[in-house]
């Protein structure tokens, strides 16, 4: 029996997936403490111990940077090192933060909460105004298109609650972001540590008429972020049951990566070219009637062709183009230099081969932006244009039209560690 | 957490349509673990899942049986028997291979410490030797990578590990030196010797689990459902009586009504007075409970601050 929603029941909650950003001790983990705190998402037994451990450090408050700095080396040394995901719901939506380091030394460990996201929040300290981190991060989401930005001027309580200096910055960012591609931003006053518009509106700023934090965190909007034109499916693993009951059952199993599958759809199978029909398309023992992102089904072909991992199933007319020279931006995550004529591994979508640097077009420089021509390498935490040839071709699309196949990881060969994200160009 | 209450009590049993081709978060949830377990099956030599018979491995089995079906799970289900397991639990994990087909590989605490593995001096607790026997079993059969239950927002430490979390050749875990992790490309690469720690349902909360398990019908041990039971009270806590765990000099043991919100050590896990009979009830408790499951009840996680740091970097679950 064919059923017209992937599902019958479950939660009419909708998920917002939300990561911090900004330079150290600008307050991000105080404001995510502060934020599940106002919302009454924390248990008595983790606030007891993030007490306890304010009190025997001497602190003459409460720290809630420490309810997501759970490594022993971050309360040591006060700042976070990794990115730490906490949860939190209201009635409408659910909440997965990443709680990013500021630290430059892990700005690789920023990348890997940004490049999920739904939302950036960037905080500055108000009495520091934009900072080289702070910029850098602006950048980073704006690359990884990140489609909603948020603006904390952080710290208000230390500058007087001064409409001025809010203003100051404000102009600062929005002047910065006209270079970058932020199609949405909010610029919000507010003191984490003190909880002034992070839930409940701030008495101290009259001027202010903007929405809490949390308001907008609740009402922004994220339906229309997704690719539903262009059908991309890339498969992941072959399902051949080799059982008496499903003798001739051979299925492709993968998640939906753009656009809407239905069965009748005429498709093509790359890199081979060849073509055929969606004859079904299964949601674990159920027969659907449209797929799309990020649904995980299984897709039968009309057709015997010859399909398997690394494939992608795409509609005959609307198809990408395998390509084995990739443009891409690509931010450098590990000491050892980018530099032309090196070879790393590649794993795109489900694909995996080797990809070799032809050039270091340019390094781009947070600051000002400016394309950097001269420097033919990419140092640690550098962001730059590169262009690789690949051993295999990449069925991709650009970034800025596809996020899942626009992106691709670079892999050290020898010490088998992610060195780099590209977003391909296009 | 009563925002989450309302959110249950209100949205819960509504029905969702596709009109605007939206997924619910428990369906987003769904289909993200799906992928990972089909990645790791596609990518990796060896998987197995560990499977301790509690709810949240139970959710993983169940995600597992969707993401290949009809085929069968194509890797085996690993127990560590700590020989202070709880028999209802025992009892559902067999239901569940049974009825799934799937291989039990059984790493029993007893014969590591009969063939040496690891060394019962009398002061290291059963929860410490699952460490040493459950590499011990990775390592024999040779497994590369093996699924957890692990939910990050069950602990701080936990909070931080990766989907893919690579152990060294010792097992050990290196929080201060993760490898990136960027959308969803996960990064299976091994040397000799070294295996992945795959945690699928890392994004799960202890409401998404139980919102998923009422939604899906699925079978989970009866002792999270509200019973009578003989307790005593030892360090704040209700422990079962039971001949695995002693009464020491002054605890008494009466009857209640009780539920357990973990299933671990029977020595080491506490139950909660409780009258949640059916998973409604439960959703309805723990979204007004004040304290986490593992700080209610766990004394594994109770014995310092990163009690569940230092036990993760050196190998455990
Ligand atoms: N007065 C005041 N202090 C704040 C505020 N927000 C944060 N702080 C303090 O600033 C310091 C740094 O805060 P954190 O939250 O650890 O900063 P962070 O941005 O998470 O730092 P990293 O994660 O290491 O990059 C702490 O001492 C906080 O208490 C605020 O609104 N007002
Ligand atoms: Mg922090």
């Amino acid at each position: 029996m064919a059923d017209t929603t992937g599902t019958t029941k479950g939660t009419n909650m909708d998920l917002l997936r939300f990561a911090t950003a900004g330079s150290v001790d600008d307050g991000k983990s105080t404001l995510i403490g502060r934020l599940l705190l106002d919302s009454k998402s924390i248990f008595e037994d983790q606030l007891e111990a993030v007490e306890a451990t304010s009190t025997s450090k001497g602190y003459d408050y409460t720290d809630l940077a420490l309810l997501t700095d759970g490594l022993r080396s971050e309360r040591e040394q006060g700042i976070t090192i990794d990115v730490a995901y906490r949860y939190f719901a209201t009635p409408n939506r659910k909440f997965i933060i990443a709680d990013t380091p500021g630290h430059v030394q892990y700005t690789r460990n920023m990348v890997t909460g940004a490049s999920t996201a739904d939302l950036g929040l960037v905080l500055v300290d108000a009495r520091q105004g934009l900072t080289e981190q702070s910029r850098r991060h602006a950048v980073i989401l704006s690359l990884l298109r990140v489609p909603h930005l948020v603006l904390a001027v952080n710290k208000m309580d230390l500058v007087d609650f001064s409409e001025e200096i809010y203003e100051k910055i404000h102009a600062e960012f929005t002047q910065f972001a006209t270079k970058l591609n932020i199609p949405d931003l909010e610029v919000i006053p507010i003191s984490a540590l003190n909880g002034d518009n992070v839930v409940n509106r701030s008495e101290n700023m009259d001027w202010y008429s903007g929405p809490t934090l949390m308001h907008h965190l609740e009402h922004v909007h994220v339906a229309s972020d997704r690719d539903l034109i262009d059908a991309r499916f890339p498969v992941q693993f072959v399902v051949r049951p080799k059982s008496d009951e499903f003798h001739d059952y051979r299925g492709y199993a993968g998640q939906v990566a753009g656009g809407v599958l239905k069965p009748g759809d005429e498709v093509v199978v790359l890199p081979s070219g060849m073509t055929s029909k969606i004859s079904k398309i299964d949601l674990f023992d159920k027969e659907i009637t449209e797929a799309f992102p990020p649904m995980s089904v299984t897709v039968h072909l009309e057709d015997d062709v010859d399909v398997s991992r690394g494939d992608m199933i795409a509609r005959v007319k609307n198809a990408p183009e395998p390509l084995q020279d990739i443009d891409a931006m690509v931010c450098w995550m590990t000491t050892k230099p980018l530099q032309p004529r090196q070879k790393l591994a590649i794993k795109h979508t489900t694909r995996t081969g080797r990809a070799l640097v032809k050039d270091i077009q340019y390094r781009l420089d947070v600051n000002t932006l400016h394309r950097d021509q001269e420097t033919k390498e990419l140092g640690v935490n550098e962001i730059g244009r590169v262009q690789l040839r690949t051993t295999v071709p990449l069925l991709c699309d650009p970034y800025s039209k596809n996020r899942a196949t626009g992106s691709f990881i670079l892999i050290d060969e020898a010490t088998g560690v992610t060195v780099g994200a590209g977003m391909i160009n296009g | 957490m009563s925002p989450c209450k309302a959110a249950h009590g209100t949205m819960l049993r509504m029905s969702q349509t596709h009109a605007d081709y939206r997924l619910s978060q428990l369906d987003q949830l769904e289909a993200e673990s799906i992928h990972i377990f089909r990645e790791v099956a596609a990518e990796f030599e060896k998987p197995v899942l560990m499977f301790s018979g509690g709810k949240d491995s139970i959710v993983m089995l169940r995600l597992a049986e969707k993401a290949f079906y009809p085929a069968k799970i194509p890797f085996p289900v690993l127990q560590v028997d700590t020989g202070l397991d709880f028999p209802e639990v025992l009892e559902t994990r067999d239901n569940w291979v049974n009825r799934l087909g799937v291989n039990l590989v059984v790493a029993s605490i007893d014969d590591a410490i009969a063939s040496g593995v690891v060394v019962d001096d009398g002061k290291t607790s059963r929860n410490r030797m699952q460490i040493g026997t459950l590499l011990n079993a990775i390592e024999e059969n040779g497994f590369t990578a093996a699924f957890g239950g692990g939910r990050r927002d069950e602990e701080k430490a936990r909070a931080k590990e990766r989907v893919y979390s690579h152990r060294d050749e010792f097992g050990q875990w290196d929080p201060k030196n993760q490898r990136p992790e960027l959308w969803s490309l996960y990064n299976g690469r091994l040397h000799e010797g070294e295996h992945m720690r795959i945690f699928p349902i890392s994004n799960w909360t202890e409401l998404d689990v139980w919102d998923y398990i009422g939604r899906e019908g699925i079978e989970i041990p009866n002792i999270y459902f509200s019973h009578q039971r003989r307790v005593f009270v030892r360090d704040g806590m209700l422990m079962s009586e039971t001949p695995l765990n002693p009464m020491r000099e002054g605890e008494v043991a009466e009857e209640r009504t009780v539920r357990f919100r973990t299933c671990g050590d029977i020595t080491l896990t506490g139950c909660v007075e409780s009258t949640a009979s059916t998973i409604d009830e439960i959703i309805e408790e723990i979204a007004v409970a004040k304290l986490t499951e593992r700080g209610a009840t766990r004394g594994d996680d109770r014995f310092s601050e990163a009690a569940m740091e230092d036990r993760k970097k050196e190998g455990y679950f």
